[in-house]
């Protein structure tokens, strides 16, 4: 079995078996949603501007959560040391995880999607825009960030370190996902949503590539 | 002269300030069985986990299955089975799956056959979370089985297994001799090593003290130190 | 590592450049018609600004050379590549807030590269917290290696983005064009800083590399190498008792 194929599958497996961990990170993504919206109190136009920053960044909280459970398993009895040693490619390793971290976060983007529509008004007709602005972003988040927990998992303050280390990171793919969200939901009059899509595009090729070449130096000796 | 399975040449390698292994150079024949004896902290782990490749030494080299541990990391990983401290298990997986995992990265299909072979057939499908210390290293066992490896290091492999865990593992170990593997086992069961092991070798803080046959192998490291 | 005196007479070179620049910027160089005296901040902004850009395209360069050939000369000039980072880094934010105001009345001002130093500082910062985790030399120095040269990829991309973000508001300008007569107050401030910057970087690396070296033990004396002259000692099964 090809490699990639086999951590794809391995990472798929570990994440059905733990998905009530998925559920409570969700749930603490609505939950920064509200406490958001009570941030800027109940002015309709206001809720509906800022939507789409909002829903990144509890997104982006969120996938701090996500992204370190999905090195718990492997960390706990050294299954990843246990994989490399069969041998087992390190990039194939990377790149399942970083796949299956990938359609967590944009599983858990489009199920945040209708909580922000409820409580922002904040709704939009161009929904496979949406979704592809919700997996290029998700993308952004998961490159570099399986990365980051595979080196902080390794750390006594993994908790600190793992959101201390991505959020400066992120800031290009950031900007790029709520901007062409919040034109997604405000309108786009002049056609600003291809620019901002091709800034995540070009951060998530640049991210995708380099992050696998230096996972090997990460997590072996 | 048989070939070596295992070569060392001035191995050493430190955590901080603290060199684990220092200097050691030693050679093991291909298909004998070793048992590696020490006090606890004597570098036994170490000595195993550099020749599996999984930490790389600081100074020396080492030669494993025919391959250079530095070099060759992969070629050596092919060849080599570790049946470490740790048991590589995903605890939210199977036994079955755990087992099936490694086999998709070995290129082969799952061998279910071995879960029975270490007693866990009635358990096969409970998540490994739920085993015991016992059922974990008969998971890890099997594991090492299935690699089929040229060269198989065991780190206290006696620990936490029952009485009838005893037995099958001597009966393992037995057939990797008659199938011509090559077995290096760090055991503190000195009697069991006697009489399972061809040769034996010492660790004393880091260093190899003795080496010989297994059965004249002294139950206290030369120099008077208190080996159990 | 090198053990000359020269970075201190470097570093003694760049504080008197930056003597010299400084006063003649804030003392002696014409009065900026628009903005007035708050525009002389330039004098020290723009090579502070200058400098954290240099010292972190440094940083990437000693990351490269640490992941490619190890060992601990070019983690400890890193270090002290990172360290000098943030603190340029901190200035640079500090100095645009001070000019910010009293000119725009607020404190920051969305400016594309302010915005962007900001980022890095902490995406550097963040490095800096790493390195305090990681107990193991080697493993510092090839993860903190490795978060440099993400972090580095990472800049023109930010830089794009808040600029393409700042655009659809209005764009406040940040004094870029400064007239013949600033030039050469700017010039000597910045080869002043530079000047410092290298004295004060050799002398951290330094201090970086006797930390590395104390962290990790010496070889450790091989001693039938010794006795046999440095041949390999003899394979197992030989000795029979006693140490080698």
């Amino acid at each position: 079995m090809n490699p990639f194929v086999a951590a794809l599958r391995k990472d798929l497996l570990l994440q059905w078996r733990t998905r009530s961990q998925l559920v409570a990170v969700f749930v603490f993504g609505a939950s920064a949603l509200l406490l958001f919206s009570f941030a800027i109190g109940p002015n309709a136009a206001a809720l509906r501007q800022f939507a789409g920053g909002f829903l990144w960044l509890a997104l982006l909280l969120a996938s701090t959560l996500a992204l370190a459970d999905s090195f718990e398993s492997e960390m706990a009895q050294h299954a990843l040391e246990g994989l490399l040693l069969l041998p087992a490619d390190p990039r194939a390793l990377y790149y399942g995880k970083a796949v299956a971290n990938l359609l967590q976060l944009s599983l858990l983007g489009a199920a945040l999607v209708p909580v922000m529509v409820v409580l922002y008004d904040a709704g939009t007709a161009r929904v496979p825009a949406l979704l592809g602005i919700i997996v290029l972003g998700a993308a952004g988040l998961s490159a570099p960030g399986t990365l980051y927990a595979a080196m902080t998992a390794q750390l006594r303050a993994r908790n600190t370190l793992l959101p201390l280390l991505l959020f400066p990171l992120v800031v290009p793919a950031l900007l790029g996902a709520v901007k062409a969200t919040s034109l997604l939901i405000l309108g786009d009059p002049m056609g600003q949503l291809g620019a901002w899509t091709m800034l995540l595009v070009a951060f998530d090729a640049i991210y995708w590539s380099l992050c696998g070449l230096v996972f090997e130096r990460v997590v072996e000796d | 002269m048989t070939a070596l399975a295992v070569e060392t040449t001035g191995l050493s390698r430190r955590y901080g300030r603290r060199w684990a292994l220092s200097d050691v150079s030693l050679g093991v024949a291909a298909g004998s069985v070793v048992m590696l004896a020490g006090r606890n902290g004597s570098g036994k782990s170490t000595l195993l986990r550099v020749l599996a490749t999984a930490l790389r030494p600081d100074h020396g080299n080492a030669r494993v299955a025919g391959h250079d541990v530095r070099l060759e990391r992969d070629l050596v990983r092919r060849k080599v089975a570790l049946l470490g401290h740790h048991s590589f298990h995903y605890e939210a997986l199977t036994a079955r799956e755990n087992l099936g995992v490694a086999a998709s990265f070995l290129g082969r299909s799952n061998d279910e056959s071995l879960l029975a072979r270490v007693g866990l057939e009635a358990r096969a499908d409970d998540p490994v979370a739920s085993f015991s210390a016992g059922m974990r290293k008969r998971l890890a066992l099997a594991r090492v089985l299935l690699q089929d490896a040229e060269v198989v290091l065991l780190d206290e492999p006696y620990g936490e297994l029952d009485p009838p865990g005893f037995a099958l593992l001597d009966r393992v170990i037995s057939e990797l001799r008659s199938r011509g593997a090559t077995v290096i086992m760090a055991t503190h069961l000195v009697e069991r090593g006697r009489a399972l092991c061809d040769r034996a070798l010492m660790l004393e803080e880091g260093r190899l003290a003795w080496s010989g046959p297994a059965a004249l192998m002294p139950a206290e490291a030369p120099g008077g130190s208190f080996v159990p | 590592m090198g053990k000359g005196v020269w970075p201190f007479v470097m570093a003694g070179l760049g504080l008197a450049l930056l003597a010299w620049g400084s006063t003649w910027g804030l003392a002696f160089a014409p009065r900026e018609t628009y903005m007035g005296e708050v525009q002389r901040i330039m004098y020290v902004h723009v090579p502070t600004a200058w400098n954290a850009m240099l010292v972190l395209t440094f940083a990437f360069a000693c990351a490269l050379v640490s992941l490619l050939r190890g060992g601990w000369t070019w983690d400890a000039r890193l270090e002290a590549a990172i360290e000098a980072g943030v603190v340029l880094s901190g200035l640079v934010c500090i100095q645009g807030s001070i000019w910010a105001r009293p000119t725009w009345g607020v404190w920051w001002d969305w400016d594309p590269r302010l915005t962007t130093t900001a980022v890095l500082l902490f995406a550097f910062g963040g490095i800096l917290a790493l390195r305090q985790f990681v107990e193991d030399p080697v493993k510092r120095a090839v993860w903190s290696a490795v978060a440099v040269v993400i972090a580095y990829v990472d800049v023109p991309l930010v830089y794009f983005s808040v600029r393409w973000w700042n655009s659809l508001h209005q764009l406040q300008s940040t004094p870029e064009t400064v007239s013949r007569a600033f030039h050469w107050p700017l010039r000597i401030n910045a080869f002043g800083v530079l000047f410092l910057l290298v004295g004060l970087v050799e002398l951290r690396a330094r201090l970086a590399f006797l930390r590395r070296e104390a962290e990790s033990a010496p070889p450790p004396p091989g001693r039938m190498a010794e006795a046999l002259g440095g041949a390999p000692p003899p394979y197992g099964g030989l000795s029979t008792g006693g140490e080698r």
